[in-house]
């Protein structure tokens, strides 16, 4: 007690170690920037057919009509932009949806909202017979609004409100439930089962680059709603007693990161189909560099969703050439040895 | 020396709470919190009845009773975490349960019992979520948070351990870890349940002593909850004993310790003596098989 009284040697030093690791927060930060690019830049040159920098180069800023500039401006960039705009949203609701749950696998797919999503889309063709993409992603989205709502409604139910465990319990349920339903009508209707078999499993190809443009807006109000989100998150990672205490407010803290979640996870999963893992495997690795501090958490997994994305979706065109393996496939194949880490870790992760 | 240096630097650090103290209870003076006719409950179960008390201003206060007899939920409702069934709770003659959650955090600081740490959580990183209710979403850190930290960090003796993560702590660090996060609120008012739960007598004494430090120091007003009789007739001024969920006596730990309520509140045939080197009455529970021999 006594020495520590005596402090200002030992100030200096604490604060040379607090700036020291804010440095290398943001050199890790501008790190995953440059991986993201090259990430980027992959996905538009590997392919069926693998272009050079040059051609990519020139199909995007000089095309001529030459097959490269087809390519680059057909093919690779809208589903570039897509992965890299889903990604991002997907990384950053995935640490959301830990943050607020309090569990380490908390992911849309878990949460029930990817399965929500599911069954609007096969009810909207089922139903209303909606045969455009464009329609049905709407509904997808709704899908997944109304998803969220219910687990967070149903877990708000339980007496002291929605805790951890009522939202973890309430999502597989509402899981079960959507679930239930879609395989209920695609059993009955062809055009559906032909729809959702291609929906659900989850890719960033074949969909026209206006309909990511229009994702962008509700990506963004997420976006900023998950930043404003994150002192909150952090407190209540002490505890709602404590976040209490410190003078949080619970229901405008959940209110918020729930419109969050669903804004950016409901966006991506209505376009790309039910994408798992992403949130996952990129809010565990962005912890492993970050520490416990939500502001990075969000700022890492997104970055680190977004290269993860392009990484699997570029991946998933070379390993079955000429044919491929879509990103949901290929995120499936990466996140299962990370859910056997998290198992075999000696410590269980507690958020 | 540094040493008083230091410690004027710790008596500056009493928190500032300028605008609490002209808001102060017209109707009772001195006295920061206030229970009235108050009633605590669990869904249809209730543990707290009718109760009046009154926490007098830079006193510390600790409440005594035994398990389940509704004295962590008295400190839970002071500190606006469950609301009444019926009666209120007056922080400086304001209904605490009407006031919004961010203007109670200014003045009143609770530390729960036994809380939960994310992992890999620092020290620092922690103390420096007591300041939570202190930003705002376009002023997040100011030097001023820096300094209540630092303040917080030292008077707690965390600040060696300010770098390392809350697992590699022992129980007694931990715990001072938390404390410096309640104070690094700055807040008037600290409320803490059973603070010394799950330490060994050598940590509970040091955690203790750092309580009392505090309100030397500083003029904190302090409500604890207490499990062990003798240390907290040692450490409060007030002592408040309940049963089943009504205040059974209170008053200066000399007065309110006696065999008699041990009795009446535990059910406990103890001896109660006097000690003059401490100064404070101590307890000597008896086993049943000499009691009823």
């Amino acid at each position: 007690m006594i020495e520590a009284l005596s402090a200002p040697p030992a100030k200096r030093a604490k604060r040379q170690i607090a700036s020291n690791r804010t440095r290398r927060l943001w050199g890790g930060l501008a790190a995953l920037l440059a991986l993201l690019a090259l990430t980027l830049l992959l996905s538009l040159a590997l392919g069926a057919n693998p272009l050079t920098p040059t051609q990519v180069w020139h199909g995007l800023w000089t095309p001529t009509g030459e097959d490269g500039d087809i390519i680059v401006r057909r093919l690779r960039v809208p589903r570039t932009v897509l992965a890299l705009v889903a990604g991002v949203a997907l990384g950053v609701a995935g640490a959301l949806m830990q943050g607020h749950t309090r569990n380490p696998i908390a992911d849309p797919v878990v949460l029930g909202i990817s399965a929500g999503a599911g069954m609007c889309v096969v009810g909207s063709i089922f139903v209303l017979g909606v045969t455009s993409l464009y329609g049905y992603i709407w509904f997808g989205f709704l899908g997944a609004a109304v998803a969220s709502a219910l687990v967070y409604l149903v877990g708000t139910l339980a007496r002291g409100g929605a805790t951890p465990v009522t939202l973890a319990l309430a999502g597989a349920a509402t899981h079960a439930l959507f679930t239930a339903l879609a395989a209920g009508m695609v059993i009955m209707d062809r055009a559906a089962m032909d729809t959702y078999r291609f929906w659900t499993v989850g890719a960033v190809n074949g969909r026209p680059l206006e309909l990511t443009t229009q994702m962008v807006p509700f990506i963004l109000v997420g976006l900023l709603l998950a930043a404003v989100n994150a002192p909150g998150l952090n407190a209540l990672s002490l505890g709602e007693d404590v976040a209490r205490t410190l003078g949080v407010n619970l229901g405008t803290t959940r209110a918020v990161g729930m419109v969050a979640i669903t804004l950016l996870t409901g966006t991506a999963v209505a376009v790309c189909g039910p994408i798992g893992f992403v949130g996952l495997v990129a809010t565990h690795i962005a912890r492993h560099f970050t520490g416990p501090d939500y502001r990075w958490i969000l700022a890492y997994a997104g970055l680190l969703g977004g290269a993860l994305v392009l990484a699997a979706d570029t991946l998933g065109r070379l390993v079955a050439r000429p044919g491929e393996l879509e990103v949901g496939i290929m995120l499936a194949l990466i996140g299962g040895p990370v859910f056997i880490y998290l198992v075999r870790r000696r410590k269980p992760v507690r958020l | 020396m540094t040493h008083t240096l230091d410690h004027d630097d710790v008596r500056d650090g009493a928190p500032a709470g300028a605008g609490a103290r002209e808001a102060r209870d017209p109707e009772r003076p001195g006295v920061r919190l206030r229970a009235e006719r108050l009633s605590l409950a669990y869904g249809d179960r209730t543990v707290v009845h009718e109760l009046d008390l009154e926490i007098q201003d830079g006193t510390v206060t600790a409440v005594i009773g035994p398990n389940g007899c509704g004295k962590s939920t008295l400190l839970r409702s002071f500190g606006r975490l469950m609301k009444p069934l019926s009666g209120r709770v007056l922080l400086d003659g304001e209904p605490v349960h009407t006031l919004p959650t961010r203007r109670v955090a200014e003045r009143v600081g609770l530390l729960p019992q036994s809380p939960v740490a994310p992992e890999g959580l620092s020290v620092a990183d922690l103390v420096a979520r007591g300041r939570h209710p202190h930003q705002t979403w376009y002023r997040r850190w100011s030097s001023d948070d820096e300094e209540a930290v630092a303040r917080a960090l030292r008077s707690t003796g965390t600040y060696e351990l300010a770098e390392r993560t809350l697992d590699e702590l022992s129980g007694g660090q931990r715990q001072r870890a938390w404390i410096a996060m309640a104070l690094a609120q700055e807040t008037e008012i600290l409320l803490l349940d059973e603070p010394t739960n799950h330490l060994d007598l050598a940590h509970q004494v040091e955690v203790l002593d750092l309580v009392r430090e505090l309100h030397r120091d500083t003029g904190r007003t302090v409500v604890l909850v207490l499990h062990d009789l003798s240390l907290a007739a040692r450490y409060a001024d007030h002592l408040v004993a309940m049963k089943e969920g009504r205040i059974v006596a209170q008053g200066p730990p000399v007065e309110v310790l006696t065999e008699e309520l041990l009795a009446e509140a535990f059910g406990l045939r103890a001896l109660v003596r006097y000690d003059e080197e401490i100064g404070a009455p101590l307890v000597v529970p008896l086993s049943r098989e000499r009691a009823l021999a």
